[in-house]
């Protein structure tokens, strides 16, 4: 960490150039992210309406103005409990292949700026899910936030669907 | 810049072809109304006289025969009888191909171009020993034309262009040019109406030509030269020798071509391209694309067989404003709404208005609605070929009978049917329809029919396709389906089940592999095609009468009347065209019938209650607490039910949101809406409803076929 740091400070102006940005959020107490690029707009959840015989962690479709957009539970999907969802919560428009689709996360946290090699490969660990969703991981204030790898969250359940 | 020349161009042949092919269609069934031969006549000239102008030499060879021989035909010479229809059908269909040849590239059949030559020479040549034909348009450039010796004559020629000439793009001197072929040509620019220079108006015609023409041929031909302007202009011909037998040819051609106004064709200039100096070539092959535009609303006034004058859009600016539209009545909803919710006490005037606003947004989406929307019918006058060329591979006579070609239906979706309707009548005519000989033992016309007709049908589009045949082989399906392990050995399957085999994958039952069918791609393709516009495809046989198969498609992007109601908290919205009647139930109403069937009493008839919040999967089906309220549905099958609700809120137009994309195909959900609240609800599809509710007889046969494939 110290050593970062110092490379930061000295190399302020290559830094700017390399780094991305990244949003965290939380899914079920857990920290997530997704590059800013990614990421259309965030809004309050609000109900949506059922598709029927959806599995578990389809929320619905909600109306983005005007567009039918799908609402993916996260917290299901990435197979920890199924989040209540409230007005607390937060939707995340996302594209995919230019479709919009959202997510359904606890809360937005903030806006993390770090250099691509900070990016940590994800560890093996037994879970197929969590290799699959998880592109890497960021050391961020001593606490593990995990990038979401958006094609592999959107596309594979969307075939156990149709 | 000639590769979009050369796109317009192709365009127009397209037109063309389709209207020759109506035609042709129409003569066929009898028509042979003079004016419908012209009609067909003009269409092929059109693509000669294109086809001429981008050196598309083979095309304007052929073109040319098949013109000349309609000539024939439009002057009386030729009698219209079956064998020759038979040879102008074939001709017309190797000469779309050509066009496609001379736009897509590739090549074409010589030994089948050769045939269909020779055929139409014959027709030629029997006639050229006695008589003369025109050669209008001049002829292609390596067409020698027979042409009977006649004595020279001297026209006196007036020819006073009208302004609107001009402004059609032609010009004068290609006139003179064209004219100048057929013999010496002196002439003569009288500018006696010239006014002064103060007074002329800058786009009217003042000067006027007096010609005087030596040549050997008809007058008819210098009446050809003059036929893309006439009524454009005020031309005066008289000849030294001639009398009133000209006069009289005169007035037939003048018949023959209607009124003045329509042979004002949109090629005009192409003709005298061929012959026409190195010079102007350039600035005659960018004509006529100008022309087209320019020429067809006039040659619409007087022309009702002709191609109504069209707009060419980009389909994604259609779209756009679909879309647009869409959002308009949505937001109209959400207004009223809030308009509903607000506090005030009178609101008479703006609810007035807010009407009127509606009606408005309805208009307009009616109106874009329809730019979308084409009539089937070149998708059926393109079939007719299919079955021709189909039974003449096969050795069998079938005719396609056509119906409801005005049925309009979704650009897309047109677009999208033409390759599984060709595969089902590919089918219908290989496995279908029996041998002559055959059909003559069961006691059946020696031509079998197949009827292709289209009509809408609650809300949806009914293609149907109707064969006289010899129906599904039954005992013989059954055993390939088993041979190929698509079902096992003892399955019991009803009729229809095993009609409904020939969509599984894989399934063929070409005993040998004929040209036309039996490559392995099955019905499932068809299957799938039609799935994937959203609809469903039927097929129902009468073994000795025939089969039917019937395609049900969404009339897609549509906004639909439908009936909002609540189920399981949820609102949802039916389609109107599907209910026939809406009734609140009570206890009495309800009868049990077996384990877990329940009959609606209306009347004394009794209908399947099919509830929709178990067939959504929304709510447990405990059958203790039977929802209040009743749609009465039927089914595209004529079979009755009952959809069970919570409650009917409003009935209301609502847009269709395809979910295609979305999430993929849930069963018993059609698409979704957006309502005036700004939520979402689903459109439900009835007939899956019913198909996927545990009452329902169709449900069974489904599973049990799955199952069946599944084992």
């Amino acid at each position: 960490m110290q050593s970062q740091a110092e490379v930061k400070i000295g190399d302020q102006e290559v830094k700017h150039a390399q780094q991305s940005e990244f949003v965290s959020f939380t899914v079920a107490g857990q920290a997530f992210c997704l590059k800013i690029t990614q990421i259309r707009e965030i809004r309050r959840w609000s109900p949506v309406t059922i598709l029927p015989h959806a599995p578990v962690d389809v929320l619905g479709v909600m109306n983005l103005r005007g567009a039918v957009i799908p609402i993916y539970d996260l917290s299901a999907r990435f197979g920890l409990q199924q989040t209540e969802a409230s007005e607390r919560n937060v939707v995340i428009v996302v594209a995919v292949d230019g479709k919009p689709v959202g997510l359904l996360a606890e809360s937005v946290s903030e806006i993390i700026s770090i250099n691509p090699e900070e990016i940590q490969d994800t560890p093996q660990v037994d879970s197929r899910h969590t290799m699959e969703y998880i592109q890497g991981i960021i050391s961020h204030d001593d606490t593990m936030v995990r990038i979401i790898n958006l094609d592999a969250v959107i596309s594979v359940p969307e075939q156990g669907l149709s | 810049m000639s590769g979009s020349i050369q796109d317009t161009f192709f365009e127009e042949c397209e037109e063309l072809l389709e209207a020759m092919d109506e035609g042709l269609t129409a003569v066929e069934g009898g028509d042979h109304d003079p004016e419908v031969v012209n009609a067909i006549f003009r269409a092929v000239h059109s693509i000669k006289g294109g086809a001429g102008a981008f050196g598309l030499d083979e095309l304007v060879a052929f073109a040319h025969k098949f013109e000349t021989v309609f000539d024939e035909v439009r002057a009386n010479r030729l009698q219209l009888d079956p064998k020759l229809i038979q040879l102008l059908l074939r001709s017309s269909d190797h000469l779309s191909d050509l066009v496609s040849v001379a736009r897509d590239g590739g090549s074409t059949d010589e030994e089948h171009n050769a045939v269909l030559i020779a055929g139409l020479e014959e027709y030629i040549g029997e006639e050229e020993e006695d008589l003369t034909f025109e050669p209008m348009g001049l002829g292609g450039p390596s067409v020698p034309l027979p042409i009977e010796e006649e004595s020279e004559k001297t026209y006196e020629i007036r020819f006073h262009p009208l302004k609107e000439m001009f402004g059609t793009g032609n010009e004068p001197f290609f006139l003179f040019q064209a004219l100048s072929e057929l013999g010496p040509l002196k002439v003569v620019l009288d500018e006696s109406e010239l006014p002064g220079f103060d007074s002329m108006a800058m786009d009217e015609s003042y000067l006027a030509w007096n010609m005087t023409l030596t040549t050997k041929e008809p007058k008819s031909s210098v009446e050809a030269v003059f036929e893309f302007v006439e009524g454009l202009c005020e031309l005066e011909i008289s000849s030294d020798t001639d009398g009133e037998d000209e006069a009289a040819a005169l007035a037939a051609l003048n018949a023959a071509f209607g009124s003045p106004g329509d042979s004002t064709e949109p090629e005009t200039p192409v003709p005298f391209d061929a012959p026409a100096p190195a010079e102007v070539a350039p600035v005659v092959s960018s004509e006529p694309t100008e022309k087209v535009e320019a020429a067809k609303p006039e040659s619409n006034k007087s022309e009702q067989r002709g191609p109504k004058p069209t707009l060419r859009v980009d389909l994604e600016r259609v779209d756009r404003l679909i879309n647009a539209v869409g959002e308009l009545i949505i937001n109209h909803s959400m207004l009223a709404q809030q308009i509903a919710n607000l506090d005030v006490a009178d609101l008479r005037d703006v609810e007035t208005e807010l009407e009127g606003f509606k009606n408005l947004a309805r208009d307009i989406q009616e109106g874009v609605m329809s730019i979308r929307a084409q009539p089937v019918k070149p998708l059926f006058q393109r079939m007719a070929r299919i079955v021709r060329e189909a039974s003449s591979a096969t050795q069998k006579s079938a005719k396609l009978v056509t119906e409801g070609e005005n049925t309009e239906v979704d650009k897309t979706v047109i677009e999208r049917l033409s390759d599984p309707l060709t595969h089902i009548l590919r089918n219908a005519v290989d496995h279908g329809v029996e041998k002559p000989e055959a059909r003559e033992e069961a006691g059946k016309n020696r031509i079998g029919t197949i009827r292709l007709s289209a009509s809408h049908r609650s809300g949806s589009v009914c293609i149907e396709i109707r064969d006289d045949g010899a129906g599904v082989n039954r005992p013989r399906v059954k055993q390939i389906a088993i041979e190929k392990g698509l079902i096992p050995e003892n399955a019991e399957l009803t009729d229809s089940e095993i009609d409904n085999l020939l969509f599984l994958p894989g399934f063929s039952t070409a005993k040998e592999v004929s040209n036309l069918s039996g490559r392995g791609v099955g019905m499932d393709v068809v299957k799938n095609a039609v799935s994937a516009l959203g609809g469903r495809i039927n097929i129902s046989s009468t073994p000795g009468k025939g089969s039917t198969f019937t395609i049900i498609l969404p009339l897609t992007l549509a906004v639909m009347d439908g009936m909002v109601v609540s189920v399981a908290d949820q609102t949802m919205v039916v389609p109107i065209t599907s209910i026939i009647e809406t009734m609140r139930g009570s206890d009495e109403m309800i009868n049990s019938l077996g384990a877990d069937g329940t009959l609606l009493s209306i009347r004394g008839n009794f209908v399947p209650i099919c509830d929709v919040a178990g067939a959504l999967g929304l709510r447990k089906p405990d059958g203790d607490q039977p929802p209040g309220v009743y749609l009465l549905v039927e089914t595209e099958t004529g079979q009755r039910s009952a959809l069970a609700v919570d409650d009917i809120h409003d009935q209301r137009q609502v847009v269709i949101k395809s979910l295609d994309g979305v999430c993929g195909n849930i069963p018993g959900v059609a698409a979704a809406t957006i309502l005036g609240d700004g939520k979402i609800a689903m459109i439900l599809d009835p007939e899956s409803i019913i198909a996927a509710s545990p009452t329902s007889a169709t449900f069974d046969t489904e599973r049990r076929m799955s199952n069946a494939i599944a084992s």
